[in-house]
């Protein structure tokens, strides 16, 4: 196995998965799927629950069969093999801690089993431990931690394999909201200071989008669209990554194409300044808007009228839902604006930050 | 208002439990001091007051029916205690392999438990039979004489046969249950750190699985303990005395003998064990839940 | 792109595979080999289980040893078979189940809903009372039955049984009872429901299953006694098992073994009838008060 690795291949990609297809039973689960990921990257798997996000990352791992395809790790053909040879180092939702060994333990415990010296075992667990501020509970039993605390020695024990890739499945969604927030700033500290490539699964887009390097948005066993975290929120490919990203999501408005203009019930805006390529015609297109490309114009200047709704304050903003032509609309206002309900509006919406989706194929324009 | 008087409160859920309250405190709490306090008379035929100290026990304790009894427990319970618990436990892990004919198998292992000690000590009492069953068989092969059921030395092992027969699949199904419980995702853990599958059950999933164990504990203990109708079935005692238990010995003296007090004191030995080992793990049991 | 591609081959007789399917098959064949034997033994002649092995199939299969297990075989001056004391067994069986099961079941739900200072350490006592050896109540139990007049009936086992029953079944009830929504519970005494309209209403039509549940164990668990039906029965009212073994363990006469075994066998239909029928149901009901106290 290690003659046919190598030369080939030199491409930059440290982790590769090519043609990967898993079934279960008649349902295939991922079908087809090829990713390549960047030495030192760190990758983010997004998906909602069910779209094979974790499948893929537990194929990765080598902890459940493929049924075709092939897994390259480090220029290796891992394929047919084990986890344990597979150079990867992995963290559980449940944190899948020893409950019956001390932190140490926890930590040592494949050390152990690879039959490593003491000496190299201890310095590596205090290495690890210092890295991640847990060397007072090294004598504790998990049952004693907090889930925060839990956490971050089920990091630890990915780490002390000094593996080359570390995968991460939904490591932090037991957290509750202030934990996982702090956990979240950590792991990007840690994967700045380790360097080492990162795989990590979610169904959150605020953890994709501040940790990812690049994110990988699936559907259905399928990337729908692989980028870094601005470009997926800029340019979304397709519907579902525009709709799937990005809180609160984007405002979608179904109409027509035609003579360079957006046609939405009675109302039309100039497509001037659209990044893509509109067609100069299209029975069904469908424009979509982020609430902070949004601006609620002065009267006379061009742009679609709507009706307030509601007004939603966030604190450093505000959300106006707005009703253009019966469909919903929101607009991010400053706090100081007041726009009481029933009134009417004019919105002008930044067109070169807008999306424009083919209603038949939901694919970008 | 005036204040409701506190007996009164939950007035019919008492009512409701009292036949429950009335079995406890009478017959589980009553019964046994009852039971404790005629082994120290001379009670023969009908139970009397008639006070004689320890008599009954020095004379239990003179007996050889009653330490043959004992030795013949201690050897059975020790063979099915590590019997049951580690074929429970073996056959619960091979179940839990995602085999192929799961159902299958488990239906096969498990049938015995639905059925009565006395018929699975009838059932191998013929097995066993010297002539006709196993032993003739072998004989017939010419593997040797072999004859559990009357060489003295041999029966207690042709019970525990029997008892292992009836009494693994229930250990075997709560180990199985056991076995379920653990997170997927600590066996995802130990691939990834390189355990071998045996090494993962005897280094880190027996270590999980101690409440069940505790619990298998007690269950087999209480069984071991109880064990009657399964001699009755096979062996009535014999060959001789060599199969005699202590539970047999409480009804020979008590139904047989006419010597209630010696029965009495007998029946109080019995309870040694089950205070031994039944009242720590109810407090663990019980005492944990209430301080979480 | 080269090298392996797709599932890692695997072989079907690996090493892993050898060892998890060879251990099973040899463990069943020493839980099937009774089995076998037995129904074998039961359809056999006399001389020729005398002359044959004991594994081996009948070479005339007959069917005289059922009908004279079922009928004729003797007990002491009795000779009507087993008959009766299946007959026995079902009268036993059925105000036990029932009686047994009702009170239960209340126990249950009172103390999973309705608690009272000390209700707890009642439950306690009855746990920790369903491991006392049997021979210490013993005597208690014969006392309470002769004072209530019920010794040697079938009253009086009934009775027996309700009270030995009770711990495993009230805490089965209590454990499923407990696991039921406390808000479900609420919502009825808010809307002024009492004790009894809670339990009849709500609690019982949703807890069918584990009503199954202590069908089963009470099924298999009263049919199966011995100990209780050769201390508190007398000989017209033995149940099923004492009378089977009475037959069996007869020292007078022939030993008849295919009689034996037809009536061994007929013993254990029932109890083996649900098992089978009933499936995971059994499951549950034998780990029920094991897993979780």
């Amino acid at each position: 196995m290690a003659l046919d690795s190598g030369a080939a291949h030199l491409d930059a990609a440290f982790v590769s998965v090519r043609d990967l297809t898993h079934s279960f039973g008649t349902v295939e689960v991922l079908k087809g799927l090829d990713i390549e990921v960047r030495n030192g990257e760190f990758l983010v798997l997004l998906g909602p629950s069910g779209c094979g996000k974790s499948t893929l990352l537990n194929c990765i791992a080598g902890l459940i069969e493929i049924t075709d395809g092939q897994i390259w790790i480090g220029g290796r053909n891992v394929t047919w093999e084990e986890p344990k040879d597979r150079g990867i180092g992995m963290v559980f939702q449940s944190y899948a801690l020893y409950p019956h060994m001390t932190v140490h333990g926890n930590l040592s415990f494949g050390l152990k089993n690879q039959r490593m010296p003491e000496d190299q075992i201890a310095a590596r667990v205090v290495r690890v431990a210092r890295i991640l501020q847990i060397e007072p509970l090294l004598d504790r039993k998990p049952g004693a931690l907090s889930g925060g605390q839990r956490q971050r020695v089920a990091i630890g024990r990915a780490l002390v394999r000094d593996a080359d890739v570390f995968l991460f499945d939904e490591p932090l969604s037991n957290l509750d909201a202030k934990l996982r927030a702090e956990l979240r700033v950590e792991l990007k500290r840690l994967h700045a200071g380790l360097g080492n490539t990162m795989i990590y699964v979610t169904h959150d887009q605020i953890e994709a989008m501040t940790l990812a390097d690049r994110i990988a948005v699936m559907r259905d066993g399928v990337i729908q669209q692989l980028a870094t975290p601005l470009e997926l929120y800029d340019r979304p490919a397709n519907l579902f990554v525009a709709g799937f990203v990005g809180s609160p999501s984007m405002s979608m408005l179904d109409g027509r194409i035609a003579g360079g203009r957006f046609h939405v019930g009675g109302q039309s805006l100039a497509l001037d300044g659209y990044e893509g390529r509109a067609p100069g015609t299209l029975g069904a297109a469908i424009l979509g808007l982020r609430p902070e490309h949004i601006a609620v114009a002065p009267a006379g200047v061009e742009g679609l009228s709507a009706v307030v709704e509601l007004c939603e304050p966030m604190g450093a903003d505000k959300l106006l839902w707005t009703d253009v032509e019966g469909r919903k609309v929101s607009v991010r206002v400053p706090v100081e604006t007041s726009h009481p309900r029933g009134s009417r509006v004019t919105l002008a919406p930044a067109m070169g930050k807008a999306s424009l989706f083919d209603a038949g194929t939901e694919a970008r324009l | 208002m005036p204040r409701p008087v506190r007996l009164l409160r939950n007035l019919q859920a008492k009512l409701a439990m009292a036949p429950m309250i009335a079995v406890a405190l009478v017959l589980f709490l009553g019964g046994p001091i009852w039971t404790l306090l005629h082994s120290f008379t001379d009670s023969r035929l009908l139970p009397r007051l008639r006070w004689v100290g320890l008599d009954q026990y020095e004379r239990l304790w003179a007996s050889r029916k009653w330490l043959v009894s004992i030795e013949n427990l201690a050897l059975y319970g020790i063979c099915s205690l590590v019997g049951t618990l580690v074929l429970g436990f073996v056959l619960a892990a091979l179940l839990d392999r995602k085999i192929r004919f799961e159902n299958t198998f488990r239906t096969i292992l498990l049938y015995p438990v639905a059925l009565s000690f006395i018929v699975t000590g009838l059932i191998w009492q013929w097995l066993l039979n010297p002539e006709l069953g196993i032993p003739g068989v072998m004989r017939g092969l010419g593997w040797g004489a072999f004859d559990p059921l009357n060489d003295p030395s041999l029966v207690m092992y042709g019970l525990g046969v029997a008892g292992l027969w009836q009494g693994t699949g229930l250990i075997m199904c709560i180990m199985l249950a056991g076995l379920r419980g653990i997170d997927d995702n600590i066996w995802n853990a130990a691939r990834v750190d390189g355990v071998g599958v045996v090494k993962t059950y005897l280094s880190i999933i027996v270590p999980m699985m101690r409440p069940v164990f505790a619990t298998a504990l007690v269950l087999i203990t209480s069984g071991i303990v109880k064990l009657y109708d399964l001699v009755v079935a096979m062996t009535s005692g014999g060959p001789g005395i060599s199969s005699e238990v202590p539970a047999k010995y409480v009804m020979d003296a008590m139904f047989g003998g006419q010597n209630l007090g010696q029965g009495f004191a007998a029946a109080t030995m019995m309870l040694v064990p089950v205070v031994v080992i039944v009242v720590p793990w109810t407090y663990l049991a019980f005492g944990r839940r209430k301080r979480g | 792109m080269s090298g392996p591609r797709g599932p890692r081959p695997r072989r079907v007789l690996s090493r892993g595979n050898v060892f998890v399917y060879g251990t099973l098959m040899l463990v069943s064949v020493y839980y099937l080999l009774p089995l076998w034997v037995m129904v074998m033994t039961s359809l056999k002649g006399l001389p020729e289980i005398r002359m044959g092995n004991i594994f081996a199939p009948p070479v005339e299969v007959t069917f005289q040893p059922w009908v004279k297990a079922w009928a004729e075989a003797c007990t002491g001056i009795n000779c009507d078979g087993l008959s009766r004391g299946f007959w026995n067994s079902v009268r036993i069986l059925i105000p036990s189940l029932v009686l047994s099961i009702a009170v239960a079941s209340v126990n249950g739900y009172a103390l999973s809903s309705w608690r009272f200072r000390g209700s707890e350490t009642f439950f306690v006592i009855l746990i920790v009372g369903a491991f006392i050896p049997y021979q210490v109540l013993l005597y208690p139990v014969v006392i309470l039955l002769r004072s209530l007049g019920l010794y040697g009936s079938i009253w009086g086992l009934v009775l027996v049984h309700t009270i030995f029953g009770m711990p495993i079944l009230t805490l089965l009830f209590r454990n499923y009872f407990a696991s039921l929504p406390e808000d479900l519970f609420k919502a009825a005494r808010v809307d002024g429901a009492g004790f009894w309209g809670i339990y009849l209403k709500i609690i019982l039509p949703v807890s069918l299953p584990i009503f199954a549940v202590a069908a089963i164990i009470q099924v298999t668990g009263i049919w199966n006694d011995f100990f209780f039906g050769v201390v508190f029965a007398r000989p017209e009212t033995y149940p099923m098992t004492v009378q089977l073994n009475n037959i069996v363990n007869s020292v007078q006469g022939v030993k008849e073994y295919n009689v034996n075994m037809a009536a061994t066998l007929l013993t254990g239909l029932l109890p083996l009838a649900v098992y089978f029928a009933s499936g995971k149901l059994f499951m549950r009901g034998i780990t029920a008060g094991a897993v979780k106290v």
